[in-house]
């Protein structure tokens, strides 16, 4: 079916939607590791191999270790690399990760986040990009499945730019989007060339001309050289992503901020979230407006390069502000929450009110009322209140359900409660 | 007994050409730099060398380079990998007339003992698993070296390494039996693996190319003369490394499509307390006392190769 931009309309899953984004980019180089949730991204790439419909070289390496630096060094000899993984495989190629965003080299990987071990799951949250939070890479967070396919392209025009050549990671939320069909309109070839032409760099390794890459550097003052520079390339990144999503907006008709704003204009409360559950926040949102409430919501779609200036300036001037992170770094609380308030503690206006929510871990849901009881805790706090730890997004529902859970296993230890010493053990 | 050499002869014979420059912060009488350069020799240039954390590491240091070839540094447990991305890169942009045919390189992983055995092994195995077409050289000094040389999966039984010191509880050292590189690759079935020493230069260089007429996975692993860890003065690396040949603990061989081949064997071996008199790490096998079970077990092993060797590549006499 042929969509308004003059794309095709399909039903895709956020896995189908990146395969389409790499295929549609014409990547040249495909290294894969399985994962769930984001196995059917190379299965998919690899079926498009197997069959011409992509005219890449895809090879199965042998971790995620593996699989980032040949991904890396295929990027630093010149090719057009695309890969993705998930959780547990994002942390065993940290090293690698950050190893490759030194070489300066362009890659777009997509992150299809899970929860991180112990204890093992599959569903979402996001301690496993974050964790990638400070390797140098450029971070993307899609909240539908049309955006994950349309920030692989753009990721790219980012990623190459000469200002920039950083590796971009996309993200998406495990099942939520990986697995979920949403109506994505795909965009033809020759929109996707007259947005990102053919790769077409200078190959760097090369007999005629012997290149030296990542060597060692031994002084501080070199060290602290580049690491700075790639702190400036991602500065730049910022405006060169501006430019691209303003050329995606003229070829696609779909435009991509590095913030995105809901019913901000009026808005006295609002809430800030990354990813698909802020789906869930528009929805809540509505029904709150509905009930007089002026809400909105803040989504954060590039978390590096942080954008400072953009969420200055949607949140400044706010009554209130609730942070609610999908993620938990054990002693502190929310992550971005902490990104948010630095940015705030450094603007000339700041909100009366700003609290850190944690919700959302492992997959759990937010629901209507997890989201009416943050606007109720904003609109009830005072500007000269004392300061507020990060607060579990946990219902008396959620609780029952753990209850019931150790009670049908028919533990006589734990008929009661659930063991309090936060091990998950099964004991015989 | 030699086996005849098919590609060069003698020491006259080796390549002129220096691939590798003199100056780099490496040690003295370093037999792992040695055995690079007779490598790179035997390449004749147009190699891009994939480099896993190790003594080697040092060599590029910026804003300097000793290479006449291209490099790249990756991480201590993933060169292969990052062999496998740079030639596989090379063959798109090749195939796709991005990059002219005549600057192809070969992909040259060049790792120690430590990458290779330990950390790296996982890397190595996908990419001999996965028919990668490229050189593997290790560097093997039997332990960690650039780190203070603790002890590795390559460290020999009976050898003193920082991390298994001879103590009265342990007296032999390293208690642990050094893992079968040659072996472990031949399980892969790679096209060619080798064993090589700088005591044989001719030897090494011949096998090397020998090696570039096939296509996927050449392996080699060199015995290197670590002064520093050895404990050996740095002038004599040459001789060190020749008794190791000479007292059998270093066969040389290769393995073509599997079947071995030992490209020299010592006709009257020389005692194994000769080669290890010369070094500092196993002198607490002679000294405060003799530990006569270890140095029997030492030789016993040694004996017991040769043996099956016998067997299967020697005439009956």
């Amino acid at each position: 079916m042929v969509g308004e931009q003059g794309g095709t309309r399909r039903m895709l899953t956020g896995n189908a939607a990146a395969a389409w984004g790499a295929r549609l980019a014409r990547v040249e180089y495909i290294p894969a590791f399985p994962i769930t949730p984001q196995t059917e991204i190379i299965e998919s790439l690899a079926a498009w191999c197997a069959g011409g419909e992509l005219a890449a070289r895809f090879v199965t390496l042998d971790s995620e270790h593996s699989m980032i630096t040949a991904a890396g060094a295929a990027a630093a000899t010149g090719c057009r690399v695309f890969t993705a993984t998930s959780s547990q495989g994002l942390l065993y190629g940290l090293e690698a990760l950050w190893t490759v965003a030194g070489w300066r080299v362009p890659l777009v990987m997509v992150n299809v986040s899970r929860g991180l071990a112990a204890p093992i799951t599959l569903e979402p949250d996001h301690n496993d990009i974050l964790a990638a939070r400070d390797s140098g890479c450029i971070q993307l967070h899609a909240e539908t499945c049309q955006e994950v396919l349309d920030s692989v392209l753009l990721a790219y025009r980012v990623a190459e730019d000469p200002r920039v050549r950083l590796p971009v990671i996309v993200n998406m939320d495990g099942f939520y989007l990986s697995f979920t069909r949403e109506p994505v309109e795909v965009p033809t070839p020759q929109q996707a060339a007259d947005f990102l032409p053919e790769a077409q760099g200078e190959p760097e390794f090369r007999a005629s001309r012997p290149l030296a890459q990542g060597v060692a550097v031994l002084q501080g003052a070199l060290y602290s050289h580049f690491r700075y520079q790639m702190h400036l390339a991602q500065e730049a990144a910022l405006a060169v992503h501006e430019e691209a999503a303003a050329d995606f907006e003229q070829i696609c008709g779909r435009r991509y901020g590095a913030v995105e704003a809901y019913r901000l204009e009026d808005a006295e409360l609002v809430l800030v979230m990354a990813g698909s559950f802020a789906t869930k926040a528009r929805a809540a949102i509505d029904v709150l407006r509905s009930e007089g409430k002026r809400v909105g919501l803040l989504r954060l779609r590039m978390i590096r390069p942080w954008p400072a200036a953009a969420v200055a300036a949607a949140l400044g001037h706010r009554r209130g502000v609730a942070v609610i992170d999908q993620n938990l770094s054990p002693g502190l609380g929310g992550i971005l929450f902490q990104e948010v308030a630095a940015t705030l503690a450094r603007s000339a206006r700041r909100p009366g009110v700003l609290r850190s929510f944690v919700g959302g871990l492992g997959g759990k849901d937010i629901s209507l009322g997890e989201f009416r009881h943050v606007v109720d805790v904003l609109a009830a706090a005072s500007d000269s209140e004392d300061l507020h730890g990060s607060e579990l997004l946990f219902t008396e529902a959620d609780w029952q359900q753990v209850q019931s859970l150790v009670q049908l296993a028919q533990f006589p230890e734990t008929q009661a409660v659930p063991s309090d010493d936060g091990r998950s053990e099964v004991r015989r | 007994m030699k086996t005849k050499r098919e590609f060069i002869h003698n020491l006259k014979e080796l390549p002129r050409d220096e691939l590798l420059a003199p100056g780099s912060p490496l040690c003295a009488g370093c037999g792992g730099l040695l055995a690079l350069r007779l490598l790179l020799k035997a390449l004749d240039g147009n190699v891009a060398v994939v480099n896993a954390a190790g003594c080697m590491t040092l060599l590029a240091v910026y804003p300097y380079t000793p290479l006449r070839t291209s490099w790249l540094y990756t991480t201590m447990g993933s060169a292969p990998a990052g062999a496998q991305g740079i030639r596989d890169a090379l063959d798109v942009l090749i195939a796709k007339g991005r990059l002219p045919r005549e600057e192809d390189l070969r992909v040259v992983v060049l790792a120690g003992d430590g990458a290779t055995l330990d950390i790296g092994l996982s890397s190595l195995s996908g990419a001999i698993h996965r028919g990668l077409d490229f050189y593997y050289l290790c560097y093997d000094n039997e332990a960690f070296g650039n780190t203070g040389f603790q002890m590795s999966a390559a460290s020999p039984y009976g050898s003193r390494t920082a991390t298994s010191p001879a103590t009265p509880l342990q007296a032999a050292g390293t208690l642990q039996q050094k893992k079968d590189l040659f072996e472990i690759w031949r399980s892969h079935h790679p096209p060619y693996a080798a064993t090589l020493s700088t005591a044989d230069p001719v030897d090494l260089v011949d096998k090397v190319r020998r090696a570039t007429r096939l296509r996927g996975p050449k392996l080699f692993t060199a015995l290197a003369v670590c002064p520093p860890g050895w404990g050996s003065a740095p002038s004599r690396g040459f001789e060190i490394a020749k008794l190791a040949l000479d007292t059998g603990v270093w066969p040389l061989k290769e393995a073509i499509d599997g079947k071995v081949r030992h490209t020299y064997i010592p006709q009257r071996r020389r005692p194994l307390e000769e080669y290890l008199r010369t070094q500092r790490r196993f002198a607490h096998l002679f000294s405060p006392q003799r530990q006569e079970d270890v140095l029997h077990r030492m030789q016993q092993a040694v004996d017991a190769y040769w043996d099956e060797v016998q067997r299967h590549e020697m005439p009956p006499r």
